[in-house]
């Protein structure tokens, strides 16, 4: 077999709640800034999308109309990827690049469930009444701004990504494969470029349903992810985070300027079972991803809920000189997207230099005074699926 | 191989049913019909869960077809396969017999979302959150089959049963691993489904009757029958088939996928997705046209993709588009979506096994603007040594296989 081929992270798209694009979000988490909302979903906590022009990047109102809000959010952070390398608009690129999108579903129509289900409960239901109602009132193009794939459909139309297509499910896990595949599939020789990222959208009562019924959701009480030890639960935020991944080759060739290059990606799926299993899992992890120093920087997506926060912190109890990073203080819990967002942010503060400040009451994180050479990027999913990627600095 | 329909459990009993012309298709009793513009479906009944959901079914339906597969290829351990899984499954939400259980649990009346929240944490419906993540059917067989390494859940809507035998050859072909095992699952036929796919105008009302409904490539077709299905295939290097004495069933010669930017749900007119798809397949099994010498279609029978698949496979094979078998295994099984990829090539596997081809059914109105060869409505003997599998999806979504029995 050839050596790998190495993969360069060459564009970055972000929009949260901290703001859209690559200056606006190494300012905020510069000036340790958090983005919540206590109130509207009371007494659940929600990181809220920064207001946003999607015009800017989906100029069709009728595609916009398309689409529900995790489509609309990962389209317009898919274009700020496409902006970011430098291919926005070249037909050519864009028609053999290839797409890997992690996503999970979109927003019901609540007003329609609500009223099926009071009237259910008054008793005032035939046997034809769910159909009547749902042929009724479910809007007809409803189903396609539902579906998991058509955010990647949304992002061939909307910006032409045409070459090949592939969507993954299942939570956070999904797009930590999507960036191991991508890989694979670019050091491979499989894929000269590929678009990958998620999109998901924080504040939905539907989500917060499905998380309540394990009791995953943060309430009351914001705190910072590591401070959750007695008050667990996460709280959703919205985001889209894509990335432009390509071949050093294919890079160079087209005078692309990359942020950082994209090493190793390693996945598993512990039984968790076992108490301990996802510590264990994390360190087999860190080995397989050719052991990082020590004293480098690590990215977490920590999502505060347990007990898969304690079995991490338990992890980087063992690796006491790494400088820790939680997006999920700053972000919230983007499920799909969070995995995206620590490559993102890792691949930013490469070629910014600097790791961004710590955001931690609890000592967890620690300041980084030098320049980071390494970052790792954890994820830990709420209820299955772990994994880890190094991302390294090109001189 | 495994696989489960509406004819039935197993490869044997499928392809008897196949080739002997049945249909699947049958007037839904699952739940109620009444006020459904479409009231039929190729539904699994003979498969059943307790509690009943979709998101149960379609885990039960790829328990059935993986244990079949791996039975047949005896490869690895129980519960120890030697490699990663890829599976093929639809998207997952909360379903309405699960949600009324929730508005039960309310005490008052004229409830707001805010009262279905307050009772929805507390342990009460613990399970639910499992069931309902996207991630659960992957996770249920990978712990269940011992799959390697995290496995992968993928939608490609109508094509990702090909894909997930896609990403399997992918992984192989890297070296990753010898083995993959790769599913596709399908049981979502409920209420809430039906009626999505008939608000998109997508589904045939020829309820009466039913088996007659799915009508491929004829000119009174007039949209697919929701099916429900699985297949699922244990693909190998060709190396390790052969050093470990397996019994090769087939070859996966070519992929291909090319999406296609025009529509949501409708493919560029001028067809040229659909062309690609398939040169790209063409060119990745270094075969030419010559070479194929059937067509599994996608063959779907709503307006739109007969005539679209028609305008790409005859923009390839040029005037032996007229002469090469193209059948469509959805008028007997209709359209089990997630599955079908993964059903359709284990059917291409089987077609090069027997030398025979099943039959495109309800063929008896012809549309002249579509001169396939469909292999109306008898099984046909033929020789077989190469079959172009097609899956074409909502989202531009177009995926294309070559299998074939020996290595090219």
């Amino acid at each position: 077999m050839t050596a790998p081929k190495e993969a360069w992270i060459t564009g970055i798209g972000i929009v949260s709640s901290l703001g859209e694009g690559l200056d606006a979000h190494w300012d905020a988490l510069n000036a340790q800034r958090i983005n919540v909302d206590e109130k509207r979903f009371a007494p659940y906590i929600v990181h809220p999308l920064a207001p946003v022009s999607f015009d800017a990047q989906i100029p069709k109102k009728g595609d916009q109309r398309q689409m529900e809000a995790w489509q609309r959010i990962g389209t317009y952070a898919a274009g700020l990827a496409l902006d970011s390398a430098g291919v926005k608009g070249d037909r050519e690129i864009l028609g053999r690049m290839d797409m890997i999108v992690a996503a999970g579903g979109g927003e019901r129509d609540l007003a329609v469930d609500l009223a099926i289900l009071n009237a259910y409960m008054k008793g005032n239901s035939g046997p034809a009444f769910l159909n009547e109602r749902l042929m009724n009132d479910l809007r007809p193009t409803l189903f396609l701004a539902q579906l998991s794939n058509l955010l990647a459909g949304n992002i061939a139309i909307v910006h032409g990504v045409s070459g090949t297509s592939r969507t993954f499910m299942g939570e956070e896990a999904a797009s930590i494969d999507a960036a191991r595949i991508a890989l694979a599939r670019i050091q491979s020789g499989q894929s000269d470029i590929t678009l990958v990222g998620a999109a998901h959208n924080g504040e939905r009562t539907d989500l917060l349903i499905l998380y309540e019924f394990d009791d995953f959701n943060l309430k009351d009480k914001f705190d910072p992810v590591w401070a959750r030890d007695k008050h667990s639960g996460f709280a959703l935020g919205s985001a889209g985070v894509f990335l432009v991944i390509e071949s050093r080759e294919h890079a160079e060739a087209r005078g692309a300027k990359p942020y950082a290059r994209l090493s190793n990606v390693v996945t598993d799926l512990a039984q968790r079972k076992q108490p301990g299993a996802v510590t264990k899992s994390l360190e087999a992890l860190w080995s397989k991803l050719g052991m990082p120093k020590d004293n480098g920087a690590l990215i977490s997506g920590a999502t505060g809920v347990e007990p898969v926060t304690s079995e991490e912190k338990a992890f980087l109890s063992a690796h006491p000189g790494c400088a820790v990073r939680a997006t999920g203080t700053s972000f919230g819990h983007t499920l799909e997207t969070q995995f995206p967002l620590g490559l993102a942010l890792a691949a930013l503060s490469l070629s910014r230099g600097a790791l961004f400040p710590p955001n931690d009451p609890t000592g967890l994180e620690v300041e980084m005074a030098e320049t980071p050479t390494q970052i790792v990027v954890m994820g830990a999913g709420h209820w299955q699926g772990e994994g880890m990627a190094l991302v390294e600095a090109i001189k | 191989m495994g696989v489960v329909t509406s004819l039935g459990a197993g490869k044997a009993d499928n392809w008897k049913r196949l080739t002997a012309g049945e249909s699947g298709i049958r007037t839904v009793t699952r739940f109620p019909i009444d006020g459904l513009k479409s009231t039929m479906a190729g539904t699994v009944d003979f498969v059943t869960v307790d509690p009943p959901s979709s998101t149960g079914l379609t885990e039960r339906l790829a328990d059935i077809v993986t244990e079949e597969a791996l039975g047949q290829a005896g490869i690895g351990r129980t519960g120890d396969f030697p490699g990663p899984l890829f599976l093929a499954v639809a998207p997952v939400e909360v379903e309405w017999p699960q949600r009324l259980e929730v508005a039960r649990a309310i005490s008052k009346s004229d409830f707001d979302v805010n009262d279905v929240l307050a009772v929805s944490g507390g342990g009460k419906f613990t399970p639910y959150h499992r069931r309902f993540m996207f991630g659960s059917v992957a996770g249920h067989l990978a712990e269940k089959f011992g799959t390697k390494g995290s496995p992968i859940s993928l939608s490609t809507a109508c094509a990702s049963g090909a894909t997930a035998i896609q990403l399997g050859v992918e992984a192989i072909r890297r070296g990753e691993t010898d083995a993959a095992l790769c599913v596709a699952t399908d049981g979502s036929v409920n209420p809430e489904a039906l009626i999505r796919f008939s608000l998109l105008s997508a589904l045939s009302t020829q309820n009466d009757p039913p088996q007659g409904a799915s009508k491929p490539f004829s000119k009174n077709r007039d949209g697919f029958v929701m099916a429900e299905g699985a297949g699922a295939l244990v693909l190998e290097s060709y190396e390790a088939a052969v050093a470990r004495g397996a019994k090769i069933l087939g070859v996966v010669a070519g992929c291909g996928e090319l999406t296609d930017s025009f529509h949501r749900t409708r493919s560029s007119p001028d067809g040229k997705p659909i062309i690609g798809c398939v040169h790209k397949t063409l060119a990745d099994a270094g075969m030419t046209p010559e070479q194929v010498d059937h067509i599994n279609a996608h063959g779907t029978a709503t307006p739109e993709n007969d005539k679209m698949e028609f305008l790409g496979i005859s923009a390839v094979f040029g005037e032996r588009a007229k002469e090469i078998p193209v059948s469509s295994n959805k008028s007997m099984i209709g359209h089990t979506i997630s599955a079908a990829g993964a059903v359709e090539a284990i059917i291409s596997l089987l077609t090069l096994e027997h030398q025979r081809i099943p039959p495109t059914i309800n063929y008896d109105i012809p549309d002249p603007a579509i001169p396939f060869d469909v292999v109306p409505n008898v099984a046909r003997d033929a020789r077989v040594t190469a079959v172009m599998s097609n899956s074409f999806g909502f989202g531009g979504q177009n995926a294309s296989l070559i299998l074939t029995r020996e290595p090219i």
